[in-house]
């Protein structure tokens, strides 16, 4: 009897599992001969570049010092290493072999031209908001690049997570499928933004917290920060802690330049995503992101306050720089104060205003530590400008420091651990 | 790695690692000894330089980010050493050991160009991060404020 059930019991999971992959194949999609460069008209491939450069492809697409758009970088996963695909048209070891179905189908539906489910380390889950109009001048932009042969490194994710079937039953879970719907409630500038930033600028992919299973968060945790390479993605909402709105001009200003003298200069992964990949897209499609963004921040309903918070950050640039007994004002006059202090009644733009900055009232002392230590270089923020890293500062004076500046400039509460967290960002 | 930047106005390459503090390929590798070694850490100012027209401190800016990009020190701030901080300087008999002086002169230069009537506080805390050893702080303030009134009136004449 117990035999019997055993084999009953162990029939429906192999059944099961043979279904599961079933549901799961996609058919390949039939090679095709690499198309001529010359096959595609100028204007689709200069749409694509614009395009291409919006969704910052080439950031993920290229390693430090490598061929563009040629892969092989590492995208470090809590599930594994997983290493970039050559998206050159490269007919062996890039999609010179695909067809425009077969790369709308990637894009869209997170499947590789040979039918393999691909990892949502690649955001199809944005991508699949793009038009198809869109997708056909990506793909002649990228169809019209340089073919580089060059495989990228396998991929360390474990057994039994590189089962790509797996990948199916997390789209069932967390992938809606379908191409950005606009809404008619809204204008066509904040429209145009809000495809740009949900579908190919993926922003969402760092601004929006994950779950365990990596997947974006939705609902109200949408765009309520996000955590990158040892950075803080700040939130796009009304969570955002920055003192000052951002407004439509401030989010255009800093996306386009790098930095704004009223919320300072953009670091970490954000350089690139700015010097990169934004640098192409018209002040059109910027100012619709800001558009998007201003609103959905709810910065016109903060406008009322700014100036009061300005004229009191304005006011504590100055402490610190006479002679306080204050270990923590002696490292900021000494190390901060030469480039960061301000007079008068609004910061110079090649002074980064430290009381405006949300790395001063971010939950987590994160991003300010990043950027003691590491400082930010003249190719980051806004050009031209430079901090060299603080990296020779003890542990225990950047804690100083940071709960200094903390306490002086924020009315938030104090951060905890913080030498701890110095010591765990200074070697991860 | 060879390294490519303008250094007074002149090109420089240097085949040094990465990590090579910027102070000390002035000094040794370009030969321009103008700019000084003081605390090493980034808190005393003595080896305060122009990156892109503004102050940094070159003994803890790593030389590979200053690749492609335009240094000045204290050699290159006026061709014939005649700034109007320089002259002030001399004016007001500033230094007295003169150890951190080209360090204090390079991050006044940039102090000027974001404040060009600086009022004490002003210099005092844009200054307060370059040291002396010597308390020449009093004679320093005025000298700037010297300068000032000459880059000013050169400004308006």
């Amino acid at each position: 009897m117990v035999r019997r059930t055993l084999i009953w019991v162990l029939a429906v999971v192999v059944l099961g599992i043979l279904a599961l992959f079933a549901l799961a194949h996609r058919a390949e999609i039939q090679p095709v001969e690499p198309p001529a460069a010359a096959s595609f008209p100028p204007e689709p491939i200069a749409r694509g570049e614009i395009l291409a450069s919006a969704g910052n492809c080439e950031s993920c697409h290229t390693t430090k010092d490598g061929q563009h758009f040629a892969g092989g970088l590492g995208i470090q996963t809590p599930f594994g290493t997983i290493y970039t695909s050559n998206i050159t048209p490269d007919p062996v070891t890039g999609i010179g072999r695909w067809s425009e179905p077969a790369f709308a189908r990637a894009l869209h539906e997170g499947v590789a031209r040979d039918g393999r489910q691909l990892y949502p380390a690649f955001p199809f889950d944005h991508f699949t908001r793009i038009t198809d109009d869109d997708v056909r001048a990506l793909y002649a932009y990228l169809m019209t690049r340089t073919p580089v042969n060059l495989a990228p490194p396998a991929n360390t994710v474990p057994f039994p997570l590189n089962i790509r079937t797996l990948q199916w039953a997390w789209k069932l879970l967390f992938f809606q499928p379908g191409v950005y719907q606009p809404d008619v409630a809204k204008g066509e500038a904040w429209n145009r933004g809000a495809y740009l930033s949900e579908g190919l600028a993926h922003c969402g992919a760092c601004h929006t917290p994950r779950n365990a299973l990596g997947a974006s968060k939705t609902g109200s945790s949408a765009y309520s920060g996000g955590l990158v390479d040892g950075w803080v993605a700040p939130a796009l909402t009304s969570a955002n802690t920055a003192p000052l709105p951002w407004s439509e001009d401030e989010l255009y200003g800093f996306l386009r330049t790098g930095g704004t003298p009223l919320h300072g200069v953009a670091a970490g992964s954000m350089s690139e995503v700015i010097h990169v990949g934004l640098a192409k897209l018209p002040d059109a499609d910027l100012r619709a992101i800001a558009t998007y963004f201003a609103d959905l921040d709810g910065a016109v309903a903060r406008v009322g306050t700014a100036n009061e918070v300005l004229a009191k950050a304005m006011l504590t640039s100055g402490l610190g720089t006479r002679d306080e007994n204050d270990p923590g004002a002696s490292l900021y006059r000494a190390a901060c104060a030469s480039c960061h202090y301000n007079s008068g009644s609004a910061p110079l733009a090649t002074r980064p205003e430290l009381a405006l900055n949300s790395a001063l009232t971010a939950a987590e002392p994160t991003n300010l530590v990043q950027v003691v230590l590491h400082g930010i270089g003249l190719k980051d923020g806004e050009a031209g400008l430079f901090m060299p890293p603080f990296a020779h500062l003890s542990d225990a004076d950047v804690a100083n420091l940071s709960a200094y500046l903390r306490r002086t400039r924020t009315d938030q509460p104090a951060w905890t651990d913080l030498e701890a967290k110095v010591a765990a960002i200074r070697r991860p | 790695m060879t390294i490519t930047f303008q250094i007074n106005g002149q090109s420089a390459s240097v085949d040094v690692a990465a990590d090579t503090p910027l102070l000390w390929v002035i000094r040794d590798a370009v030969g321009l000894k103008g700019t000084k070694f003081g605390c090493g850490i980034g808190l005393c100012g003595a080896c305060t330089v122009h990156l892109e027209g503004r102050a940094v401190r070159s003994c803890i800016t790593p030389v590979s980010a200053v690749a492609g990009a335009s240094i000045t020190t204290i050699e290159g701030l006026d061709p014939q050493g005649r700034h109007p901080l320089q002259k002030a300087w001399i004016e007001m008999q500033v230094p007295q050991c003169g150890y951190c002086q080209s360090g204090q002169i390079m991050q006044a230069a940039s102090l000027l160009r974001d404040y060009p009537d600086p009022s004490d506080q002003n210099i005092d805390a844009v200054m307060g991060g370059n040291l002396c050893r010597c308390m020449a702080y009093r004679r320093i303030r005025a000298a700037i404020k010297v300068a000032a009134k000459e880059i000013q009136g050169n400004a308006h004449a």
